[in-house]
């Protein structure tokens, strides 16, 4: 009896604060049919805004595949003083409101910024500029792939290694041949993380990037746009498209975690 | 068994080297960096400016108002976190997986997304927040409760995911002879489940409010951007770089990164006592 009325409680909670309001928009998006929501898609500043997320989150996934990686194996297996600082220092991003994000590396690369003179020379744009919004996903996005890599690094059967170096298997084949293997579920965990993450990213780009249409707008900055200038079904389209990635993400990422579990 | 790595590993000291380089550097020129400089622009006009910008009415309001709303949900996080965590190890009921998948979910949506949705089904022309609003003149968007609303969104996964392995863990002999002994399952509970709990659910509490303090996208939208009344301090520092406030931003936006901080810091000693830091 009381199990039941505690079961009942989660329930009543999940239901409220996750599925109510995701059914909201499902339900506002389509109050006028399918027709607006289709129109909405087909117009050039959607796809365009959309476009740019997607090139944005896959260049920091990327990028976060390599150095995030190489960043958790170098915590793991090496060993040099400062480590403990290292690793606190990663889980900041977690922590730092994507708001300060934007505006430290406006501080960083904007007019009047720290790098300016060197930028001017170089002749880069970064504020207000693509570059600026990679860099700011790529802050947001730092602990995940690391974070995900670490244990698993950690777990490694170093025995494996050893006995392929002494069958003469160079650095290159071993890692290839033993280590990736080990590592490659948690990789696809990672990124898959990093993707949901990338693709969401709001207030950092919003600063760095200034949100101009057509240049520096990518969905999440069109969404706050449309509702600015009351086009409200192009923005719960965009908001229905963005959380269905979501969905879709935490499924898969969901998926597979489990297909480890079994595996071990 | 630790094998040592001698031989073949630590002959080849250049990758070696060069690997551990690229690490540091990404880590120091993507994080470091950016809170060096910010904190060189917050302290140019020395300490007193700064405080005198974080005491200025406008930008006192908005990191009080962060502060309380995101101790409420924090509080309200922490309860029904441990409870959720209890019914999904400890119960077994239709839909269980889901529930469990479900939790997640926060963590991917991106946070404007969760704005758009709480306005929809709370704001003033909705069915339930014109209910709200008329029948017992409790408004939701545009007022703190919807800001509580957005932030107990984005942080349940925190304590959950925290306390989850732990009670899984956890040694069910032990509930067992003290409920042979006669114990009550409310002091079970109490006396043999929660004081292994305790730690992880501080330091999943800790992170949920460290998370809030910073939270933009979701507030933004649900709260609106209205100074003295709704206007958080993520918020208030998008309005400062807006209008070139230079000083104004740098001030809240250290108060903001020093909070987050300290109870990054905390959380993370509590994770390291009880010792299953990964």
């Amino acid at each position: 009896m009381g199990a039941w009325l505690l079961i009942g409680l989660v329930i009543l909670y999940m239901g409220f604060l996750l599925i109510a309001p995701i059914t909201a928009l499902i339900k506002g998006a389509f109050e006028d049919g399918i027709n607006p929501v289709l129109g909405s898609i087909r117009s050039e500043a959607f796809l365009k805004s959309l476009l740019l997320s997607v090139e944005i989150a896959v260049l920091v996934v990327g990028v976060q595949t390599i150095f995030g990686t190489l960043t958790a194996w170098v915590i793991v297996r090496h060993d040099f003083r400062g480590k403990g600082i290292l690793n606190n220092v990663i889980d900041i991003p977690f922590a730092i409101s994507p708001v300060v994000v934007g505006y430290m590396l406006l501080l960083l690369f904007g007019r009047n910024g720290f790098l300016s003179p060197v930028l001017e020379a170089l002749n880069v744009k970064v504020a207000f500029a693509v570059p600026g919004m990679c860099l700011a996903t790529l802050f947001v996005c730092l602990p995940f792939m690391i974070r995900e890599m670490i244990p698993v690094i950690k777990g490694l059967d170093r025995q494996q290694e050893l006995a392929a170096a002494t069958l003469g298997a160079n650095a290159w084949v071993n890692f290839w041949q033993i280590i990736f293997p080990q590592l490659k579920s948690a990789l696809i965990y990672g990124m898959t993380l990093t993707l949901a993450r990338a693709l969401g990213e709001f207030g950092a780009v919003l600063i760095i990037g200034g949100g101009i249409q057509g240049r520096t707008e990518t969905a999440t900055l069109y969404i706050f746009r449309c509702l600015e200038e009351r086009q409200f079904v192009q923005a719960y389209t965009m908001s229905i498209i963005l959380g269905l990635f979501s969905v879709l993400i935490v499924v898969l990422a969901d998926r597979i975690k489990h297909k480890v579990k079994f595996a071990d | 068994m630790d094998i040592p790595l001698s031989g073949t590993f630590q002959k080849r000291k250049l990758p070696h080297l060069a690997m551990r380089s690229a690490g540091l550097t990404y880590i120091i020129l993507m994080i470091v960096v950016p809170l060096i400089v910010i904190l060189q622009d917050g302290f140019r006009e020395g300490v007193s400016e700064l405080i005198r910008q974080i005491s200025l009415p406008i930008a006192k309001h908005a990191i009080v108002l962060t502060l309380w709303t995101s101790a409420l949900m924090t509080l309200i996080n922490a309860v029904m976190g441990l409870i959720t965590t209890y019914v999904i190890v400890r119960f077994s009921f239709p839909g269980k997986r889901l529930l469990n998948a479900l939790i997640d979910l926060p963590l991917a949506i991106p946070t404007l997304v969760t704005g758009v949705m709480l306005v929809m089904l709370y704001g003033p022309q909705e069915a339930i927040g014109g209910f709200l609003s008329q029948k017992i003149s409790l408004d939701i968007i545009f007022a703190p409760p919807g800001i509580v609303i957005s932030l107990l969104f984005i942080s349940f996964p925190f304590v959950v995911r925290n306390i989850q392995p732990v009670l899984q863990e956890l040694d069910l002999t032990q509930e067992d002879a003290a409920a042979t002994l006669g114990a009550s399952p409310w002091k079970i509970f109490w006396k043999v489940v929660f004081p292994s709990l305790f730690l992880p659910l501080l330091s999943g509490s800790l992170l949920s409010f460290s998370r809030a303090v910073g939270e933009f996208g979701a507030v933004v939208i649900v709260a609106g951007n209205i100074p003295l009344k709704t206007q958080t301090a993520a918020v208030y520092v998008l309005g400062a770089v807006e209008s070139e406030n230079r000083l104004g931003a740098s001030a809240v936006s250290i108060l903001l990164v020093a909070i987050a901080l300290l109870v990054l810091f905390i959380a993370n000693k509590l994770h390291q006592r009880w010792g299953v830091k990964q």
